[in-house]
């Protein structure tokens, strides 16, 4: 024994040390990684003019975030948003999400609110080869084809004439048949595509254009324009416009007299809860597009929950009252998110990019399935017709019987009143 | 497709438009035409008032133009705390130019996100009983929701231009921009007539944002919309030129009318901008400027 024995037994005694820290170490990392937070980044309008809607998606969203915590995080990791005003300005996107990648590190980004903010985030997106959920983005995938793209909205596979699809064939229905058509836009993305979609859908439809024209989304009176439509005497008026030109086509056509036999299309803003409360019968016979109402055929799972969680925050947070339009579909693209990345089992965005594709997802505002491009494999977007609303009373508008859905025949849920005029009586 | 009764129409809709912005651009005919003072926040102090309008209509239901012009006592006060800040720590040191704007676009912001805080970025609307509604004259028709800020608009810029030219106030602050040394001479204190004109500015800010939520829906941020043309019609009408300002604002509504009625609304803040333009270049005191 003596030195050398003395020696060998030093020797063990590191190499133990040495081994028992790097298998402690190793335990730790593991526990570190498993406890650190998942991250998902973003922009939104939290100012400006889509400001209204943003706010009211990121309460969704924050919704969905707590509750998928309280049940333990997706893959053991409890969820984190990043994510900052976009201010509605799409000139301040890539900025945002760069600094989302290359400075915060999220694990996932989903994109910002609206057509205009998503098409700044795609060749980001492209780039890097990250799965990009898009909310409420009208054919932002048409030129890119990004296989990692995926749309919450059903416009389905053909979004720009999905919107105006079945606005133009249940015009093409009516007796005697309608000939002419006025269309009018905002001069941006997301009318711009909505114009080019019913452009395609009319001619296949036999209508003849004679007044198509865009506004400045500044434009303070929409009495001029309405009245250069009347003038053509059109038998169908669409219009594709943003909240404030919505409100003004609205007031200007009841000022100006238009009445043609088939009035709406893709007027966003009707349903917010605030405009809704304050042109109440004027919106009476209007035929326009939305996602989701409170009628008994749209009566998803969780949807009731759901709304019930965010009309108690609502106010405080001062977003919509009711939550009808956009925060179902912000709650549904995380819940789509969070089961792609539980299902896949995976951080890794070709995985969890693949597994978007391959699997129907059930959400609150229903089943979910994408197509190729990123859109709803098929459409649903709805056709409505306010009816009957009466005086300016928000209550009316909570449950159904004043958003009555005419197409897709799946989920209509009422006739439709005809002329626009008779539903104005 | 040309007709008269389209012409007509469009240069009605036009006028009426034109009188919304005159109110609008008063407030900066006053404060930068006169006084030269970069206010750029005036866009804000409108929404300001479109906003107090709006909380007066939701909670008392009182008329909206009505509240516009109960507040503008408040709001010419909050015009002279403004302009005594801005003075104290820019125009008395001289750093008014560059440092003065800065002020002022710190003052949008700031009063924006406070908007937003306080009342959200929904947009709100108000309720009268004359919003939707129009009357006909011949083959003409009147909107109530433009014909009533209209009139409201005349009436201000009237009362503004009384105030000017006929009271001893209204006189010193046109001396104030001529010459503020003799008019010190004279016996008055120029900042002390200026304080009154920055408070009048902000004045009409209440007025104008009254008008405002009941042409068309208001939120925090839609402010700036309007910075672009109430400085060009008062740039165009004569830099402090009261008169001016009305001409301008009615000659740029009628140019937006009429090219989004007959050519395309697409072109309608082009043709008005680009008639500035010329307009300048033929004149560049504008129209009524010295």
């Amino acid at each position: 024994m003596g030195r050398k024995s003395t020696h060998s037994m030093r020797t063990s005694t590191v190499v133990g040390v040495v081994i028992g820290v790097l298998l402690l170490a190793a335990s730790l990392t593991s526990v570190a990684q498993a406890a650190s937070p998942l991250r998902i980044g973003f922009g939104m309008a939290l100012t400006g003019g889509l400001a209204a809607n943003g706010k009211a998606a990121l309460l969704a969203m924050e919704i969905w975030r707590d509750e998928v915590n309280k049940s333990g995080g997706l893959l053991g990791r409890p969820v984190e948003f990043v994510y900052y005003d976009d201010q509605t300005k799409p000139a301040s996107v890539p900025g945002i999400y760069t600094k989302l990648l290359d400075v915060d590190k999220v694990d996932f980004i989903v994109s910002g609110y609206g057509t205009n903010l998503i098409a700044p985030v795609m060749p980001i997106a492209i780039e890097r080869n990250m799965v990009l959920m898009g909310l409420f983005g009208l054919a932002n995938n048409e030129k890119y084809n990004y296989p990692y793209y995926f749309q919450i909205g059903p416009n389905g596979p053909e979004p720009a004439k999905e919107f105006s699809r079945n606005f133009f064939a249940l015009a093409a229905q009516q007796t005697p048949k309608l000939h002419t058509v006025a269309l009018v836009g905002a001069d941006a993305e997301y009318p711009h595509s909505a114009l080019t979609g019913a452009r395609e859908n009319l001619k296949q439809a036999g209508f003849d254009v004679v007044y198509d024209r865009t506004y400045p989304p500044a434009t303070v009176d929409f009495t001029p324009i309405v009245r250069a439509i009347k003038a053509t005497n059109p038998d169908i008026v669409f219009v594709a416009s943003y909240p404030p030109d919505s409100v003004g086509m609205v007031l200007a056509a009841h000022e100006v007299g238009l009445k043609p036999k088939f009035f709406g299309g893709g007027m966003v803003g009707l349903q917010f809860a605030t405009f809704q409360t304050k042109l109440g019968a004027k919106l009476n016979g209007l035929v326009n597009y939305d996602f989701w109402v409170p009628e008994p055929t749209l009566n998803f799972p969780g949807i009731e929950a759901f709304l019930k969680k965010y009309q108690a925050q609502a106010e405080k947070r001062g977003v919509d009252p009711l939550g009808h339009y956009l925060p179902p579909w912000a709650y549904a693209i995380m819940q789509v998110l969070g089961q792609a990345i539980e299902g896949a089992k995976s951080t890794e965005q070709k995985t969890v990019g693949e597994y978007l594709h391959a699997h129907e997802f059930d959400t609150i505002v229903g089943k979910v399935k994408f197509g190729s491009n990123g859109e709803w494999e098929k459409p649903r977007i709805l056709l409505v017709q306010y009816q009957n609303i009466k005086g300016n009373n928000i209550a009316q508008f909570v449950g159904p019987g004043k958003r009555i859905v005419l197409l897709p025949e799946t989920w209509k849920s009422g006739a439709l009143i005809y002329p626009y005029a008779e539903a104005l009586k | 497709m040309f007709s008269m009764e389209l012409l007509l129409n469009a240069i009605t809709a036009g006028m009426l438009l034109g009188g919304f912005y005159a109110a609008v651009s008063l407030g900066i005919s006053v404060t930068f035409g006169l006084l030269d003072v970069p206010n750029i926040a005036h866009p804000v102090f409108i929404i300001a008032g479109a906003y107090a309008a709006y909380a007066m209509n939701t909670a008392f239901a009182l008329d909206p133009i009505l509240a516009g012009l109960l507040f503008t006592p408040l709001f010419y006060g909050l015009g002279v705390v403004v302009y005594r800040i801005y003075y104290v720590s820019f125009e008395k040191k001289g750093e008014q130019a560059l440092r003065g704007l800065v002020f002022f676009f710190g003052l949008l912001f700031i009063l924006e996100v406070a908007l937003s805080l306080i009342y959200g970025v929904d947009y709100r609307l108000v309720e009268a009983s004359y919003i939707g509604n129009s009357v006909s004259v011949g083959i003409v028709g009147i909107s109530l929701r433009l014909f009533i800020p209209f009139m409201v608009g005349l009436l201000l810029t009237l009362a503004l231009y009384l105030f000017l030219a006929k009271t001893f106030y209204g006189k010193a602050i046109q001396g104030v921009s001529q010459d503020s040394l003799a008019l010190r001479l004279m016996g008055a204190d120029p900042i002390h007539m200026k304080t009154i004109a920055f408070g009048l500015g902000i004045a009409t800010a209440s007025l104008a944002g009254a008008l405002l939520i009941v042409i068309a829906p208001v939120e925090p941020a839609i402010g700036r919309e309007y910075i672009g043309r109430a400085f060009a019609i008062a740039v165009l009408g004569g830099m402090g030129s009261i008169g001016g300002t009305l001409v301008a604002a009615l000659i740029l509504g009628v140019a937006e009318s009429l090219t989004s009625t007959f050519s395309g609304p697409s072109w309608s803040l082009a043709v008005s901008f680009g008639l500035l333009l010329l307009a300048l270049a033929v004149r560049p005191s504008g129209l009524f400027g010295r």
